[in-house]
């Protein structure tokens, strides 16, 4: 075998108490697409800011084509030849795709625009050099990142979770060009904990798991349950089925819902229809920023309707469009925001105090004042019901993992037993253990009567999940589709709508 | 954050939850540092800084006639500041005690300047309660224009403050002026009925000072134990956490600076009706500002602002006997409040903070092998 392109030794690098990284050893190889796969909180992204020279490794040595690497800026690490696409874009709206790859590359516009056509074409990154970045899908962004990164002929090409915004046709596309890159000679590192993906495409993985490596194989002799095994240390918890059931009572129902924000960056909502029944759980798919926090925000009541606005939104039977939060939870609704830090919890309160925040009905208050026995025992119960990791009920919100917290706040809201239960985003950032646990507790609960809607970026989560699925795309909701007769990719036309659809299939 | 490697500056490093330690050294700290820059500036100025010393921080405690009236000034401090506290914690700045301070007094003269041969005891604890309204409904502008028009409550509440000082020159000036006072800006004395009994005989102190012991333990049953000064809390904290649980916004804001308003113009009231006896220009002395100081020397802890509002006093009182016996000017009270308030800002950083001091470099032999 040749040597290795990139190749680290017993990298370390911590944060304060935390150790993100110990002693990592890593070969990439040449011309290979090379995984780097594990959960939220594994390390995988310190250790790519260590490779991209954004942070400095603490210990440990790089070598790259076979000379000792120590980088101090990414900057040099592109001088190097290391490219880098982030899973969050950093093009500036306001210009043209050829302004952008211009604040990078110097040269001059016509020579741009031609290299950025025939990188294109090589690669199947097909973009207009002079369309702005603002009218771009995410698909055409990302094409643009990667142009950009590819124009400075790069030896090694990193992508982080570059999937995570792309509906399923557009994965497949995704992954044509890597192949096509890794073929002209580009390796290319690719953070994921996306098993099946990794599978399809990779040469060759390393597992990191609490910031060590757990595994190095090759995906393609290993089923996704040996993967999975080296990721999370154990075995997946076997998903719990759903019973079949008929149509409960109405518990949710938008009836043609039309809403302008005040916002002028937030966007508008129009003709909202749906409704979610007793025993059933809808799914709301789309690619967050579509309006999934508007559609949020109107249905818990943050933002209340205005006075003309009758009819629109119906709880548990009745108009609720006009009553607030409070309001409606009084009525057996219960919520978990997308955002668990300042918005679920408060982070500088106990596990107490917030457990307070939406459960007091639960007969924590006694004359007005707080029964501090009750509240103490009903954190204590939903710590250990929903096996959140915390030193006890008094550690502060803000010092829990994302994921204990997202559990502490899932157990809160279900602990209310609610009628209707509304989770958005119920595994952002949480680990595949406590995901999987979160969504079986939803089946459970389905299957026990309530009420549930799910909004979520993650399409395998809502098959796994839901009894319908509807697809909010700039603002609108697609027809109601029954999840066991419906693919993948027939969300995946919803998600980018049909509009940018037939410019996807121009380019 | 990150920092170079080789830099010899310590960062801040968040700790994982605000560190109780810090919390009581904080004002200790502030009050030592603000001490020892104030008596070297005295130096400077070639004064005793013992003589000081003992004027100050001493005497007020030497005799029980100083002690009362450390406790008298204590009183309204301690009032106003309990009431800004709530509304502090609630992110809601109400800086116009001082505002509704004289408007309280004002309502609480109505009384004796229009019935001044009324007798009987029914005249000073209505005149508390009118003064407590008037700074309540004069807080309650602030609070009306905030929820409407999201007006900054800090810029409103201090303006109106600047009001309130020109419609009490105007009474003063005008309709309430004593007309056998020499046409001196100021109103008739009140008769005996519309003064708070004192406490002890001898001294100054009355009744007004029990009542702000209760009220400070009001205070703390609210903030410490209730559900509405929990969610006021909330408010202030997590302003999305409240929206999410359908705590309103607008009724936080209401009950808070309601509340700092009644407490401020009971304090003016209780002002008129004890120490000074009449409505005057100089009713306030700035207690509506210094408490705001003492709000926060007190880490917003009904507790805390206890202690607070008594070392502020101890200060106006010696800093008065120090600018007799030891010729102090007459802004180095101020100064000395400043440095304090500033200290403590400083300090305050230090309980949810950590100074981390960059490691000499790495050694492989201090971590474990893997």
């Amino acid at each position: 075998m040749n040597a290795p392109l990139l190749s680290l030794r017993g990298i370390s690098k911590s944060y304060g108490q935390i150790h993100a990284n110990q002693a990592i050893d890593l070969d990439v190889a040449a011309q290979s697409i090379h995984a780097i796969l594990g959960e939220n909180g594994a390390g995988k992204s310190t250790l790519m800011k260590l490779i991209y020279g954004v942070e400095q490794p603490d210990e440990g040595t790089v070598v790259w084509q076979g000379q000792p690497l120590r980088l101090a800026s990414p900057a040099e690490a592109r001088r190097k030849g290391i490219g880098m696409v982030f899973q969050h874009f950093s093009l500036f709206e306001t210009l043209t795709v050829l302004e952008n790859i211009r604040l990078v590359v110097p040269g001059r516009k016509a020579e741009l625009a031609q290299r950025i056509k025939t990188l294109g074409q090589e690669f199947g990154l097909e973009v207009d050099p002079l369309a702005h970045v603002h009218a771009l899908s995410v698909g055409e962004r990302q094409r643009v990142e990667i142009i950009r990164c590819l124009m400075t002929n790069p030896k090694l090409l990193i992508l982080d979770e570059p999937t995570s915004v792309l509906p399923p046709q557009l994965v497949e596309k995704l992954f044509d060009t890597l192949r096509r890159l890794r073929d002209g000679g580009v390796s290319i590192l690719l953070i994921s904990h996306k098993l099946e993906e990794i599978r399809a495409i990779c040469d060759q993985a390393t597992i990191l798991r609490s910031g060590r490596v757990t595994g190095d194989v090759d995906p393609r002799e290993h089923d996704t349950h040996d993967l999975a095994r080296m990721m999370i240390g154990r075995d997946m918890p076997a998903p719990i089925s759903a019973l079949p059931q008929s149509g409960g009572e109405k518990r949710l129902e938008i009836i043609g819902l039309d809403h302008k924000p005040d916002d002028p960056f937030a966007v508008s909502l129009s003709g909202i229809t749906l409704e979610v029944r007793a025993g059933e759980i809808l799914g709301i798919a789309g690619i967050s920023g579509n309006g999934q926090s508007e559609l949020a925000a109107l249905i818990s009541g943050e933002t209340v309707l205005g006075r003309d606005q009758r009819d629109r939104i119906y709880m548990m039977g009745s108009d609720v469009g006009r009553l607030d939060a409070a309001a409606r939870r009084q009525r057996g609704f219960a919520f978990v925001p997308e955002d668990r830090l300042g918005r679920g919890a408060v982070p500088e309160m106990s596990l107490v105090l917030n457990g307070l925040l939406t459960a007091h009905p639960l007969g924590l208050l006694r004359h007005g004042l707080v029964d501090r026995k009750r509240a103490m025992a009903f954190t204590r119960d939903c710590i250990r019901q929903y096996d959140v990791r915390t030193p006890g009920p008094d550690a502060e919100a803000g010092t829990l993992s994302g994921g204990n917290l997202q559990k502490f706040i899932v157990g809160r809201e279900i602990m209310l037993s609610p009628k209707l239960l509304f989770v958005a985003q119920p595994t952002w950032g949480v680990d595949i253990g406590a995901a999987s646990a979160v969504r079986s507790r939803l089946v459970a609960l389905r299957n026990e009567g309530m009420a549930i809607l799910v909004i979520s970026e993650e399409l395998e989560e809502l098959f796994e999940l839901c009894d319908a699925i509807q697809v909010l795309h700039h603002g609108t909701l697609s027809p109601r589709l029954v999840t066991r007769d419906t693919k993948p990719e027939e969300i995946g036309r919803y998600m980018i709508g049909a509009q940018s659809l037939t410019g996807e299939e121009h380019a | 954050m990150s920092f170079a490697s080789g830099s010899l500056l310590p960062t801040m490093v968040r700790r994982e939850r605000a560190s109780l330690a810090a919390t009581v050294l904080a004002p200790v700290l502030a009050l030592l540092v603000a001490l020892i820059l104030n008596l070297s500036l005295y130096r400077l100025m070639g004064r005793d800084p013992v003589a000081i010393v003992y004027a100050m921080l001493l005497e007020p405690f030497m005799s029980w006639a100083s002690f009362s009236e450390v406790l008298l000034k204590a009183g309204p401090l301690l009032l106003i500041a309990q009431g800004l506290a709530i509304g502090f914690r609630a992110k809601v700045f109400n800086i116009g005690a001082e505002g509704q301070f004289i408007l309280g007094a004002i309502f609480a003269s109505a009384i004796p300047v229009y019935f001044p041969q009324a007798t009987g005891q029914w005249i000073w604890p209505a005149m508390l309660l009118f003064g407590a309204i008037g700074g309540a409904l004069w807080a309650s502008i602030t609070a009306f224009w905030r929820v409407r028009l999201n007006a900054n409550e800090i810029l409103v509440s201090l303006m109106l403050s600047l009001v309130a000082a020109q419609l009490l020159n105007y009474l003063l000036l005008g309709p309430w002026k004593d007309p056998n006072g020499f046409n001196f800006p100021q109103s008739v004395m009140f008769q005996y009925d519309a003064m708070v009994p004192t406490l002890i005989a001898g001294t100054r102190l009355n009744v007004s000072f029990l009542i702000t012991l209760v009220l400070s333990l009001a205070a703390f049953v609210f903030m410490q134990k209730s559900f509405s000064g929990y969610k006021l809390q909330v408010g202030g904290l997590a302003p999305r956490a409240a929206g999410y649980a359908g705590f309103k916004q607008g009724s936080a804001i209401w009950l808070s600076l309601l509340i700092g308003g009644f407490a401020a113009g009971l304090a003016g009231a209780a002002e008129v009706a004890g120490p000074i006896g009449q409505l005057q220009r100089s009713i306030s002395s700035g207690y509506g500002y210094a408490a705001i100081i003492v709000a926060y020397l007190g880490g917003l802890h009904p507790i805390g602002i206890v202690v607070s509002a008594l070392v502020m006093a101890v200060i106006y009182i010696g800093g008065d006997n120090a600018m007799v016996s030891a010729n102090l000017p007459i802004a180095a009270v101020r100064v000395f409040q400043g440095s304090l308030l500033l200290g403590y800002l400083i300090a305050i950083a230090f309980v949810r903070y950590r100074l981390e001091w960059p490691k000499t470099a790495p050694k492989a032999a201090d971590r474990s092998p893997s």
